[in-house]
């Protein structure tokens, strides 16, 4: 059974001579948070766009939940939620009345709940112009969960939000994962995608080149794990230690820092080393290369490993 | 309560919450009808008669042509519409909205005009009121209706002063509020008729307040109709969800043809 809510395939968005997307491939199964990544014009806003029925496709095929978005646009409405990166309402506005108003349009009993929910309460009759950036944000994730979608299109939801407003938005993406309902998270924050994601897609100059859960795509990379020492007598310190497999090493605040590709048989002398002479060990750590590092390979490099 | 009425409850909190529209509906138009009202008598004496179609003329040109425009390019730009497409508020909901709860506000402006007239200005009261309420209704629909296509087909905010002054000044000098119809020369008359207010208080004239009228009054009455419904048809088939999306359907310029009924009215009705 197919139980993917969005297939796209061949894809392809142009304006004009510019290509901004170039028939891409990809698929979103049910109840999966995707992260589409990508720099400033590598055409994640067309994707995410002709993908919400705002823009027509100019190539290929694209469905979201079976519905064509650019030929159904009706269906559509009820089945997706989309948070603008731009709040998009109108100034005056209250919190209430916005959530009655879209949920009106969406046949729906108004959420009213979600206001509690998104710390926006005590703010409920105050007009759209006077909340604050993040209240703002707080009250389109608001509205574009309130009729309870399918699929959620979530662009830069954690932007301009304090430690505990974003640390509720992912309890709520988590919540509506479990409830099955599929996200897509367009993003520049590489933590939150890496923290967030089942699977993540890395768009570049509107071509595909890295799909796959972050652990997948960190693994590809020829990014160098990080193994940081710090023992009671320093002895990793003196000149005569020579550690296999590193690339790379520094010192600071009384730890060696490695950067490693074969982190086995470096640890393994470490450890060995430490145990020679008669050193303690204190602290080690080891961290593997970051999906931001590796986004940042991909996208200098143009190339996906 | 369903969507629609949700849509209208606050689109007319919104006539009064924001400043702007709070000026155009109410505070501009009563406040220009009082000071006309106190001036004017005392200059031009016949204007006493004239002084509520006039006025009632005056608060719809400015709580529509002032009011509408504005507030749609700034939705359109500021990414309101494409929050309400992907919520499945309807094009016709967008635009109809605001010429409603626009149409409500006037009313109330219009109402406190014709009872206070009398009281404060010895104003002659109407001699028919139906027809001076079809007249308000043919009015309201026609520069609504303008005033939503203005919206729709200026690219910016800049445009819509401009085109909704090259209506709503030529309205006050050549439309009969401030001046007769018949005092005009005759080819800034014929102009005068392609004006929304001109026909108005032709209308006025000849069929709710006991005088002539200069030219067929029923006539005008369907030009101003016409006109209102043919403008809100070209909105409609006009509009573009953002500024960047290639939806429109047709070239803005086929707003000019919301023209057609009052330049046929220059050659049926003289």
């Amino acid at each position: 059974m197919n139980d993917s809510m969005i297939e796209a395939k061949d894809f392809r968005k142009t304006y004009g001579n510019y290509v901004a997307v170039d028939s891409i491939n990809f698929d979103v199964k049910q109840g999966e948070i995707f992260g589409l990544l990508g720099p400033n014009g590598a055409g994640k806003t067309s994707t995410l766009e002709c993908l919400e029925g705002l823009r027509q496709s100019n190539g290929g095929t694209l469905r979201v939940a079976g519905i064509d978005p650019a030929h159904d646009s009706r269906k559509l409405r009820n089945v997706i939620g989309v948070q603008l990166q731009s709040a998009g309402l109108p100034e005056s506005i209250t919190p209430v009345e916005a959530i009655r108003f879209f949920c009106a349009y969406h046949e729906v009993a108004p959420r009213l709940d979600l206001l509690e929910r998104l710390g926006l309460r005590e703010k409920q009759d105050t007009q759209f112009f006077e909340l604050s950036a993040g209240q703002q944000r707080r009250l389109s994730l608001a509205l574009a969960v309130a009729h309870n979608p399918k699929v959620l299109f979530l662009d830069e939801p954690t932007a301009g939000l304090d430690v505990a407003s974003r640390a509720e938005l992912h309890d709520l993406m988590q919540e509506l994962k479990a409830n099955r309902t599929t996200i897509i998270l367009a993003t520049h924050d590489m933590a939150e995608a890496e923290e967030m994601s089942d699977r993540v897609a890395i768009l570049l100059k509107g071509t595909l080149v890295a799909v796959g859960t972050p652990l997948e795509i960190t693994a590809t990379g020829a990014g160098l794990t990080k193994v940081s020492v710090h023992t009671q007598n320093a002895c990793l310190s003196a000149h005569d230690i020579n550690l296999p497999a590193v690339s790379q090493h520094v010192t600071k605040d009384e730890y060696n820092i490695y950067f490693s590709s074969d982190i086995g048989s470096l640890l393994s002398a470490i450890i060995t080393t430490i145990q020679a002479q008669g050193d303690t060990l204190i602290d080690l750590r080891v961290e593997r290369p970051s999906l931001e590092d590796r986004f940042l390979e991909i996208t200098n490099t143009g190339v996906s490993r | 309560m369903n969507a629609f009425s949700h849509h209208f409850t606050f689109e007319f909190r919104t006539g009064i919450r924001n400043k702007q529209l709070l000026l155009m509906n109410y505070l501009f138009p009563l406040g220009f009808y009082l000071m006309m009202g106190f001036i004017m008598p005392g200059i031009n004496p016949p204007f006493r008669a004239a002084i509520i179609p006039a006025m009632v003329v005056f608060s719809v040109l400015s709580a529509t042509l002032l009011g509408i425009p504005d507030p749609l390019v700034n939705a359109r730009e500021n990414g309101i519409f494409r929050s309400y497409k992907i919520n499945g508020v309807p094009s016709i909901s967008i635009l109809s909205m605001p010429a409603i709860t626009t149409l409500l506000h006037l009313t109330i402006v219009a109402v406190l005009i014709t009872v206070t007239a009398p009281v404060l200005f010895d104003a002659p009261l109407p001699v028919n009121w139906l027809n001076f309420v079809i007249i308000v209704i043919a009015i309201a629909i026609a520069s609504a209706g303008t005033s939503v296509l203005i919206g729709v087909v200026s690219p910016n905010s800049r445009m819509t002063v401009l085109w909704s002054q090259i209506i709503f000044v030529p309205s006050m000098m050549l439309g009969g509020l401030m001046l007769p119809y018949s005092m005009l020369p005759a080819i800034a008359g014929k102009f005068a008729q392609l004006l929304p207010a001109t026909q108005a208080m032709n209308a006025f004239n000849g069929l709710a307040m006991g005088k002539t009228a200069d030219f067929l009054p029923w006539g005008s009455v369907v030009i101003l109709l016409t006109g209102g419904f043919l403008a809100f048809g070209l909105a409609v088939y006009l509009f573009s969800w953002d500024n960047h999306n290639a939806t429109r359907r047709g070239n803005p310029l086929l707003a000019w043809l919301v023209l057609v009924p009052y330049v046929i009215g220059i050659f049926l009705l003289s």
